[in-house]
């Protein structure tokens, strides 16, 4: 079973939903807690543990000039200005380039090789039993959140139940964060940022098949807008969590809802239960 | 010598266009004679990387010198690899006046 939880807008909540979702089923199955939003990741604030941390790699070309000819078809085949060829030598971009690996390919002369360039970390903790948690962190500089993403959830391949967190948003990250996902929760909040946002992010869900259910965070009991659009959209309000100040400051300091509060347990076993249910792998 | 003015269309009349690497045509014109082939740049929507790639058009076209608003980090890395000089035009001006601009500077 692979959940992502995924908002399009910002700050609706899906650390909390995806941090306190983790921390309850730990009690009963292992679980693994993807951190997918590595350009700021916070799930390993609620969790303080030990990480063992890597490097994350891409490689990048290195152009050999004494077999150069400066003939430019890496320049011409290079879809994104990584590589710009001038009469006399060949300038590479590192941050323009995805690692696609066509200059290599298309050199006549054998010039290209690949060397790994670090773009970002990879880390795993053991925070409690039965949930392991693991987080990208994209370096300072690098554009690309895509391939960081990729070995984080490689990381979590095996397991039998993953947790993804995703970034904001409805663009690469976020469809690289869904990719392959069994159902996604979608956060939102009753504003009307929060309703545009979450239309985008349910669009982006429906186009790549993947079945969503909604979480209505900070509720202030007048959501008609949002269960207006879930109802039209054929969307199930999973769980409504209320605008309270208590579960602001359990969560401003670092804590846990369910940690906290314990009987918040069974409304997230219950949105699991759901969660099996739009993913089509039974109760 | 050939200089390039980055235009939003393509004939002496056109605006200049503040943008290098997103330009929709380069206006590519002999100094000495006045004589001028439009380009229409074909990485004008692209995605991402469209700086340097223009600028590699600009080098194959055997340009010296670009007349445009304002050019990104690696665009101009191409350029100044290439030696070809930037020079930055008002905006709201015509590809003429531009060019006669440049040529009064006697740049």
């Amino acid at each position: 079973m692979k959940l992502a939880v995924a908002s399009g807008k910002g700050g609706t909540g899906k650390s909390m939903v995806a941090a306190n979702l983790a921390f309850t089923l730990a009690g009963t199955e292992p679980v693994t807690l993807v951190d997918c939003d590595v350009e700021e990741p916070d799930l390993h604030l609620f969790f303080p543990a030990a990480a063992v941390t890597s490097d994350v790699t891409v490689p990048v070309p290195v152009i050999d000039e004494t077999k150069c000819q400066h003939c430019g078809l890496c320049a011409d085949f290079c879809q994104y200005g990584a590589l710009a060829a001038l009469p006399d030598r060949i300038l590479f971009f590192p941050e323009l380039c995805h690692s696609c690996g066509g200059c290599r390919l298309v050199c006549p002369n054998d010039a290209i090789h690949e060397e790994p360039r670090r773009v970002g970390t990879l880390s795993m903790a053991d925070p409690q039993p039965g949930l392991k948690l693991i987080w990208g962190t994209l370096d300072t500089g690098s554009p690309h959140a895509v391939p960081v993403i990729r070995e984080a959830k490689k990381a979590a391949a095996n397991a039998p139940v993953v947790i993804y967190d995703t970034a904001p948003g409805t663009s690469c990250p976020v469809v690289e964060a869904l990719d392959g996902c069994d159902t996604c929760i979608l956060v939102t909040e009753s504003t009307p940022f929060g309703l545009h946002d979450l239309q985008l992010a349910a669009d982006v869900a429906a186009r790549m098949d993947i079945p969503a259910g909604i979480v209505i965070n900070r509720s202030d009991g007048k959501d008609e807008m949002t269960l207006r659009f879930c109802a039209d959209h054929d969307l199930d309000v999973l769980m409504t969590i209320p605008f309270s100040r208590e579960i602001a400051a359990i969560q401003s300091r670092g804590d846990l809802l369910c940690r906290a509060r314990p009987e918040w347990q069974k409304d997230f076993c219950s949105l699991f239960i759901k969660c099996k249910t739009l993913a089509g792998v039974g109760p | 010598m050939k200089l390039c003015i980055t235009a939003k269309g393509e004939t002496l009349d056109s605006p200049t266009e503040e943008r290098f690497g997103r330009a929709p045509y380069f206006i590519v014109m002999d100094s000495a004679t006045g004589s001028f082939e439009a380009i229409r740049n074909p990485f004008a929507e692209g995605g991402g990387g469209v700086g340097p790639k223009a600028a590699q058009l600009l080098i194959v076209h055997d340009v010296k010198a670009v007349l445009t608003g304002q050019v990104g980090g690696n665009a101009q890395e191409v350029l100044s690899a290439a030696g070809i000089t930037v020079h930055l035009i008002r905006s709201g001006a015509t590809v003429r006046d531009a060019f006669e601009q440049f040529k009064t500077k006697g740049t």
